[in-house]
């Protein structure tokens, strides 16, 4: 009883706001004229609706514009972000780590040995892997490198770049 | 005065250095955006002080603003996120008005109104009163669809969510508006049915 009021009431509501498809239009008209509580639901509905278009805005205290434009008069509009923010930058950081992802993932399937027979289990034991062998390894250190190395080429962009706008502004 | 300007001509006067034509952006929204805050944050000092965080957060942003949306839905984008950003920060509890609970300290905080509602009959001011027991988002999401003149897709964008999701909110917030006008305005509600 109270899903078909909840479908009715939801039916009705995006006949009034309309928003309901055209085919959903006929159908509800169609059922105002014949149906009595469709009717009496729709008229309840269209009361609730009137009466929220009549709900008024508060209003702020009088200094309130006054005040915003006090605040505003000691600001600078800031640089809009497409300025200031290179996608390609974005772009090749996005890379560097799905690069990384899938490194480590093709070195630690490289080490599975997918021959030996352990039916549906995890053919080694987790709790007996040499994490060390992993951070000693060669690939790794190579990756930590351009990790590092990309570190510091990203950190001399943004101090060139801080240098270059206190340039401009002195 | 440039009040008789449309939003993106006053935008563009402000951008190229009037800061002063930034005003009647103000003048024009200030109502709206206070009363979104107010729905919110559930108390006027509160409303008013998110209310001009909006606007200078608004102008600092304005190079921002590239006219693909209204200027109203892309500013009630930065109040919904003020507010949300604010009710955090003041670690505000944001209880669900259908425990009683909660309702009897809203419904004793909103005895004055309701006393003068009492008084003056007004179906506005019970709409008003019954808007402010809503839960915020109750409360938010009917405040953008009937006073912020916002569609539902502006709804969803302004609230991060789809449109039948915005529709469905919108929906269950005027059905728990009736709900709470039925219950304790009854006599008023039964005057306006009849």
């Amino acid at each position: 009883m109270e899903a078909h009021l909840d479908n009715m009431e939801e039916r009705l509501w995006s006949y009034i706001d309309g928003t309901a498809p055209r085919a959903e239009v006929s159908a509800i008209e169609q059922l105002l004229i014949d149906n009595a509580e469709w009717k009496a639901k729709y008229g309840e509905l269209l009361e609730v609706n009137e009466l929220l278009r009549s709900s008024e805005l508060e209003e702020p205290s009088l200094r309130f514009t006054k005040n915003v434009m006090e605040e505003i008069t000691r600001l600078h509009i800031a640089p809009a972000t497409s300025t200031y923010i290179n996608k390609r930058i974005i772009w090749g950081i996005g890379l560097f780590f799905i690069t990384l992802v899938i490194g480590f993932l093709v070195y630690g399937f490289g080490q599975v040995n997918w021959s030996e027979k352990g039916g549906t289990s995890i053919p080694f034991d987790l709790g007996k892997v040499d994490y060390t062998r992993f951070f000693n390894n060669s690939y790794v250190n190579v990756f930590m490198m351009i990790n590092v190395i990309l570190g510091l080429f990203l950190l001399d962009r943004y101090l060139a770049n801080k240098r270059r706008k206190f340039r401009e502004e002195s | 005065m440039s009040t008789g300007q449309n939003d993106n001509e006053i935008i563009s006067q402000v951008l190229s250095g009037n800061q002063q034509a930034y005003a009647a952006l103000v003048n024009r929204y200030q109502s709206y955006v206070f009363t979104l805050t107010l729905r919110i944050t559930k108390n006027r000092e509160d409303a008013e002080e998110v209310a001009q965080d909006v606007f200078i957060k608004a102008y600092r942003a304005l190079a921002d603003f590239k006219g693909n949306s209204k200027f109203s839905t892309w500013l009630y984008t930065i109040a919904n996120n003020t507010c949300i950003t604010f009710l955090r920060k003041k670690k505000l509890e944001i209880h669900s008005l259908d425990n009683e609970g909660v309702f009897e300290v809203a419904d004793s905080q909103d005895s004055g109104l309701r006393a003068n509602l009492v008084e003056q009959k007004s179906k506005v001011t019970m709409v008003n009163s019954a808007i402010s027991l809503l839960n915020p988002d109750d409360a938010q999401i009917i405040t953008l669809f009937y006073k912020g003149e916002q569609s539902l897709e502006e709804i969803a964008t302004i609230l991060g969510l789809e449109t039948n999701t915005a529709k469905v909110r919108l929906h269950r917030a005027r059905t728990r508006l009736k709900e709470k006008m039925e219950k304790h305005f009854s006599a008023e509600v039964r005057d306006i049915y009849n």
